[in-house]
């Protein structure tokens, strides 16, 4: 069991509050892309609550610090809410999402300083190429700690994604974990009928790339694919897991569906919404 | 008309091969990735000298851009390489997002840039590279003359904090520049100074508008001719005082005339000082094979044709 129960609590907390920022910011800015950020929520509280050694100084550098990558960057507001609520900003800024004069764009960027942001993503298929790249810097500087990188499952339709995956067991990049968010939703529709990608799990295997699946949705299970994916670094391969997550999830009106992929709830859903994620914090 | 010799023809693309290798001795940081290019952008050298920092990946410019903004993440300098083609249109969205929009310390090397790369044709021989480039917020747009103005400038890159496109060829030129050269970023270089007509000229044009400037004074013409090595940040000061004494302008570049040089000063003499202006450039069509000298020729990019287009501007004054 890689989780104790009062950790279990206290992250099940912290995510449900996420959760409960998405849906509000979205609403807030009447735009932005719940679905996927309610659906990888737990990989991010995750990450930055239990997994990633980070500081919440930020430095663009992060010597001796975990990165993270998002590289599908629509997802922003779980970034966002996930980074305000370990401390990297202040929490009332999650209210200037997609507003004009934020740091909080609608994807996310470096440009505007935002603390905990490295690298612009939202022209989809980039991140995996920029994380394989930082993971290669840690690796001339003698950096042991890890690179984490987040794509969707449509975004691999992407040309560059492959050339990226072909990269990364070529050059023993391991210190690199990547998660796909195998929600099988894209804006037009399901991916299976939108482009299919037939035998994930194959075809990443083909490329050389050590694969573990996960629900992304259990935490306790989540939590025992990171530490599995830990232990396999450092063995002259890259890792990529294949998160299974309900688009929407910990909403039941949003999950399961491509609708909400980039729609934002009305004044009546949030309200349905906020009272499905009840013991969270404290909202900004 | 000063005179100008040199005792070689080099390719500028080696002037960069050895700049890039002494960049890299004198800051450790520098690393250099290579999509499938090796011999053709010089960096055998570098991938000799310093194996462990030299990053070879294939034929896949997309993930190589990707790659060198994620290496500047922890310090690195990296050098990507390339064919210009290869090194802008190609990857023209990585480089927007994963390197200009991010700012990262990336310097994009782009060689085998327009007519000149030959027989190769059109697909290969970029004549929109400097537009494509120049429009990027934050972009630096370097275009150097010859092998040592080449070394130098990849060493000066090297030293600037921020993404940088270097642009060089694959043909021999006058090597006409001096070896100890200080390459100053966005500093005009003043190669002989004249009253009638002001020639700025960049690449391996400018040994043109220096061949150019000796045609001109056997005909009485007195040409002020300047490099612009940095098409962005331009130097607009070392243009509009130029300009301001002789009242007219030709400018020289191996680009379209469209999003070039000239078109940078045509805006900023609108702006500032309006002043008959023409543009020896590639008149908005694709290139074909041919050797250079042929192709120059056939697309209007040598002496001759910076003395028409001279003795044109000045009639218009």
């Amino acid at each position: 069991m890689s989780l104790t129960v009062s950790e279990k609590k206290d992250l099940l907390k912290v995510a449900t509050q996420v959760r409960r920022d998405v849906v509000r910011m979205v609403h807030g800015a009447k735009g932005g892309h719940p679905g996927g950020a309610l659906g990888c929520t737990d990989l991010f509280v995750l990450l930055y609550f239990k997994y990633m050694k980070h500081h919440k100084n930020f430095s663009m550098d992060g010597k001796d610090e975990d990165l993270f990558f998002l590289s599908n960057g629509h997802i922003s507001a779980v970034w966002y809410s996930t980074l305000a609520r370990f401390g990297y900003f202040p929490v009332k800024e999650l209210d200037s999402h997609r507003k004009i004069n934020s740091r909080l764009q609608g994807h996310p960027t470096p440009h505007e300083h935002l603390e905990g942001i490295r690298m612009a993503s939202g022209s989809l298929g980039q991140g995996l190429s920029v994380a394989i790249g930082a993971a290669h810097a840690k690796k001339l500087n003698k950096d042991s700690r890890l690179v984490y990188c987040l794509m969707g499952d449509g975004e691999l339709q992407e040309g560059q994604v492959w050339e990226a995956a072909m990269y990364a067991p070529n050059r023993q990049i391991d210190n690199l974990i990547a998660f796909v968010d195998y929600n099988g939703q894209q804006i037009d529709g399901p991916v299976d009928k939108v482009m299919s990608l037939l035998d994930l799990r194959a075809k990443w295997e083909s490329f050389g790339w050590t694969v573990l699946e996960s629900n992304g949705n259990d935490l306790e299970e989540l939590s025992e694919t990171i530490e599995q994916a830990q232990l396999l670094c450092g063995q002259g391969k890259p890792i990529i897991v294949l998160m299974t997550t309900s688009m929407g999830y910990g909403v039941d009106f949003m999950m399961g569906s491509h609708k909400w992929h980039g729609v934002a709830p009305n004044d009546t859903e949030l309200e349905k919404a906020l009272m499905q994620l009840v013991d969270g914090m404290e909202d900004y | 008309m000063k005179k100008f010799t040199f005792t070689e023809k080099l390719d500028t693309r080696s002037g960069f091969g050895v700049g890039l290798v002494e960049a890299a001795k004198q800051n450790a940081d520098v690393v250099a990735l290579c999509a499938d290019l090796t011999g053709s952008l010089k960096m055998d050298a570098f991938a000799k000298e310093f194996p462990e920092r030299f990053f070879q990946v294939g034929i896949a410019e997309a993930n190589m851009m990707g790659l060198a903004a994620g290496m500047t993440i922890g310090g690195k300098i990296p050098f990507t390489g390339t064919f210009a083609n290869f090194s802008t249109g190609r990857v023209y969205d990585q480089i927007r997002q994963s390197i200009a929009y991010s700012n990262k310390n990336v310097k994009i090397a782009a060689s085998h840039a327009g007519l000149t790369l030959g027989e190769d044709g059109a697909t290969h021989q970029i004549l929109e590279d400097l537009g494509l480039m120049k429009m990027l917020p934050g972009m630096v747009v370097i275009n150097p003359c010859d092998f040592n103005q080449t070394k130098a400038a990849t060493i000066a890159v090297a030293k600037y904090v921020g993404p940088v496109y270097l642009r060089f060829g694959r043909p021999t030129v006058p090597n006409f520049t001096p070896a100890e050269q200080v390459f100053e970023i966005g500093k005009a270089v003043m190669l002989n100074e004249g009253s009638d007509v002001t020639i700025i000229a960049t690449g391996h044009l400018v040994w043109e508008a220096i061949l150019a400037g000796e045609i001109l004074a056997e005909k009485g013409i007195n040409a002020e001719i300047i490099n612009i090595h940095t098409i962005k940040p331009l130097d607009e000061q070392a243009i509009l005082k130029s300009v301001a004494k002789t009242g007219c302008v030709v400018s020289a570049e191996e680009h379209n005339y469209i999003g070039g040089l000239g078109e940078s000063i045509a805006s900023l003499l609108g702006r500032h000082n309006p002043k008959p202006i023409e543009m020896v450039a590639v008149q908005d069509t694709f290139g074909e094979s041919g050797i250079p000298d042929q192709l120059m020729k056939k697309y209007g990019l040598t002496a001759a044709d910076i003395v028409a287009k001279v003795e044109k501007v000045i009639a218009r004054k």
